[in-house]
């Protein structure tokens, strides 16, 4: 049994929960309330995996995420403020609004490429674990997809590679049981895709992506493997995703005593009773962080929506290193 | 007389030069390394020796992968040349150039750059066939956040593979196969070539010809077998694609009042007609003639010789077409 994180670490966890959950019921709110037009992944019942992660993390090391990884990216450190103005495309925005809720890049907080590609952030995450190598800077990179992602020919080409060249990089998939629309036991032969890093000689781990202490340990020690050189490692986290594919589908497609089932067990009390029953925190402490949290996105909302739109002579610019003529 | 050197030498040396100069430059692909033989051509012979092989990477055949880790590298602050053995493979690695290196700088807000430069080698009349063979560079031009550029000849490609490594945007590097053994004047060490300009080779009053890459060397000698005939081509060589050289090409246009483009990629919906419209739109007035557009035929490359000597335009398809614009 590998050793819990600390009370500490296991608050800055639950923090990084609370944050994502709540900015989630933000963001689903401010939608439908016709405040704000965006394309929204939900990534709701799947707060533990990143915020486990993260908390193995630091600031420098990198992450590649997806169109569904706003959690990534809050796990990781991305201002709340910078996140909100993007999603309104607003000129204060992580990327000047010119990239949106699918591309947010935040190079400061290490999120150093958003796709909306399914299954291309892994060979991205390759290049940039080759810089930490080539550097010695004892980086860590990781690379976020679903289970979805394992099915397309990048993640078969980057975890090769990967393992060839002992790459320090950590390939978190996210197995939520949807590909899109689509059951994971209709679109993928393997019953478990950790069995998949035997491929690529590289070791594969299936946790309760629920259970932060399982992913805690199993992300602590794929980063200290990277960390050292022993190169790559797959992890498949197993979560559930508590909304349809994008904000709007009805998810007629899911079992709904599935899906009653997994909200009923949502991670995020269960962490937050946790911390209460052990004493690291409480009621009024976690309540307090809360509602912290709650101005805080409050403040990002209005920060954003108060923002300015860029200038249409963005359209030239960052195209090229050169603006164009 | 200055020392002559091979195309294909002029880009081991430029690649050899950036590495020696810059410790951040890497080259890397599909038996790219010397125990790999430094290439299945030999192009990049040599460089892993020198520089070691963790910069001079052979990789798995793997174009995403490839791709994916140029990128990424870039991002952590290096300066990748990415070969892609064959302009067809590009396509198997189209998700990566087209939806992440050409367009992390403008989703990032100009945070992220993609200083990486793909090289790949394509061209028919090898008998490669339909798959081994195709120029794709209207493709790339037309994706914005992309620079295409197509050598023809030795000092060129070692001038402007010099300015691609240089250049803080993505850029496609076109190698022609056939011509890798042509030999030209050796450039001076460290001589760039700007990306976006173009180079005159001969001087007319007649009508001006626009050729890139291997076409090249037909119409030099068209111009060369029209002026025995008493016609005076402007021979102008693109050498970049995107951005290309506007203010020569329609300067030369504006003298002679006709225009030929000339590539081996198919015809339709080509550079050609990106350069004709362009010529179109700023020239119209001062036209004596259509512009034309040569390409090469709407088929896949065939394999059979005398379909394949037939697919592509000749210095006697150039000549023929500047002569009916002249009728």
């Amino acid at each position: 049994m590998t050793k819990r994180p600390d009370a500490a670490t296991q608050l800055a966890i639950y923090r990084r929960m609370a944050l994502i959950k709540a900015n989630d019921e933000r963001s689903r709110k401010v939608i439908m309330t016709g405040r704000l037009v965006m394309p929204y992944y939900s990534p709701r019942g799947q707060e533990v995996i990143p915020s486990a992660v993260s908390a193995n993390l630091d600031d420098s090391d990198y992450i590649c995420t997806i169109y569904r990884g706003t959690h990534d990216m809050l796990a990781k450190g991305v201002p709340l403020k910078d996140l909100w103005a993007e999603l309104a495309g607003r000129v204060t925005g992580t990327c000047k609004g010119k990239g949106g809720p699918m591309h947010i890049t935040h190079p400061k907080s290490g999120v150093m490429v958003t796709t909306g590609i399914v299954g291309s952030s892994m060979p991205i995450a390759n290049g940039l674990a080759w810089s930490s190598q080539l550097k010695g800077d004892g980086r860590v990179t990781v690379a976020y997809f679903g289970d979805g992602a394992s099915n397309i020919g990048a993640f078969h080409e980057a975890l090769n590679m990967a393992s060839v060249w002992k790459l320090p990089v950590v390939f978190v998939c996210q197995n939520n049981e949807w590909g899109e629309h689509t059951a994971y036991r209709k679109a993928t032969a393997a019953a478990r895709i950790a069995d998949r890093a035997a491929a690529y000689a590289m070791p594969g781990v299936r946790v309760d992506g629920n259970d932060v202490f399982e992913t805690y340990a199993a992300a602590r020690e794929a980063v200290d493997r990277a960390r050292a050189g022993g190169g790559p490692t797959l992890i498949e986290a197993m979560t559930y995703r508590f909304h349809g594919h994008i904000f709007g589908d009805a998810d007629a497609y899911m079992d709904p005593a599935r899906k009653a089932a997994a909200i009923a067990a949502d991670p995020v009390p269960r962490f937050r009773a946790h911390l209460i029953a052990e004493g690291h925190a409480s009621e009024e402490e976690l309540a307090a962080m809360e509602a912290r949290i709650e101005a805080e996105i409050d403040e990002a909302v209005e920060h954003a929506l108060a923002s300015d739109f860029p200038d249409v002579a963005e359209l030239r610019r960052d195209v090229f290193a050169m603006e164009i003529a | 007389m200055m020392a002559q050197i091979t195309i294909l030498e002029g880009i081991n040396r430029a690649l050899a030069d950036a590495m020696a100069a810059d410790e951040t430059v890497l080259c890397f692909g599909e038996d790219v390394a010397d125990p790999e033989d430094g290439g299945v051509l030999g192009v990049t012979k040599g460089l892993s020796s020198r520089f070691g092989e963790h910069r001079v990477r052979s990789t798995p055949i793997a174009e995403q992968a490839i791709i994916g880790a140029a990128i990424g590298v870039s991002l952590g602050g290096f300066k990748p040349v990415a070969e892609i053995m064959l302009m067809n493979f590009t396509t198997v690695a189209m998700d990566m150039i087209v939806n992440h290196a050409a367009k992390l700088r403008f989703m990032s807000g100009g945070q992220t750059n993609v200083p990486i430069v793909i090289r790949t080698m394509t061209g028919s009349g090898f008998a490669n066939g339909g798959q081994h063979s195709d120029y794709l560079e209207a493709w790339f031009a037309h994706t914005a956040g992309l620079k295409v550029v197509a050598p023809s000849n030795p000092a060129d490609a070692y001038g402007l593979l010099l300015s691609a490594i240089d250049d803080p945007d993505p850029v496609l590097f076109i190698e022609n196969l056939p011509t890798y053994f042509t030999k030209g004047e050796a450039p001076a060490a460290g001589h760039r070539v700007p990306i976006g300009k173009a180079s005159v080779l001969a001087e007319g009053a007649d009508l001006t010809i626009i050729a890139y890459a291997r076409m090249v060397q037909e119409a030099k000698a068209a111009t060369e077998a029209l002026a025995g005939q008493g016609i005076g081509v402007e021979l102008i060589d693109l050498r970049s694609i995107a951005p290309w050289d506007r203010e020569t090409v329609l300067a030369s246009v504006a003298r002679t009042g006709r225009a030929i483009i000339v590539h081996e990629a198919v015809t339709p919906f080509g550079v050609g007609a990106e350069i004709s419209a362009v010529i179109n739109e700023s020239l119209f007035g001062a036209l004596k003639a259509p512009v034309k557009r040569l390409g090469a035929a709407f088929c896949p490359v065939p394999f059979s010789r005398p379909l394949e000597s037939a697919f592509a335009p000749t210095a006697a398809t150039i000549e023929a077409a500047a002569k009916a614009l002249l009728a």
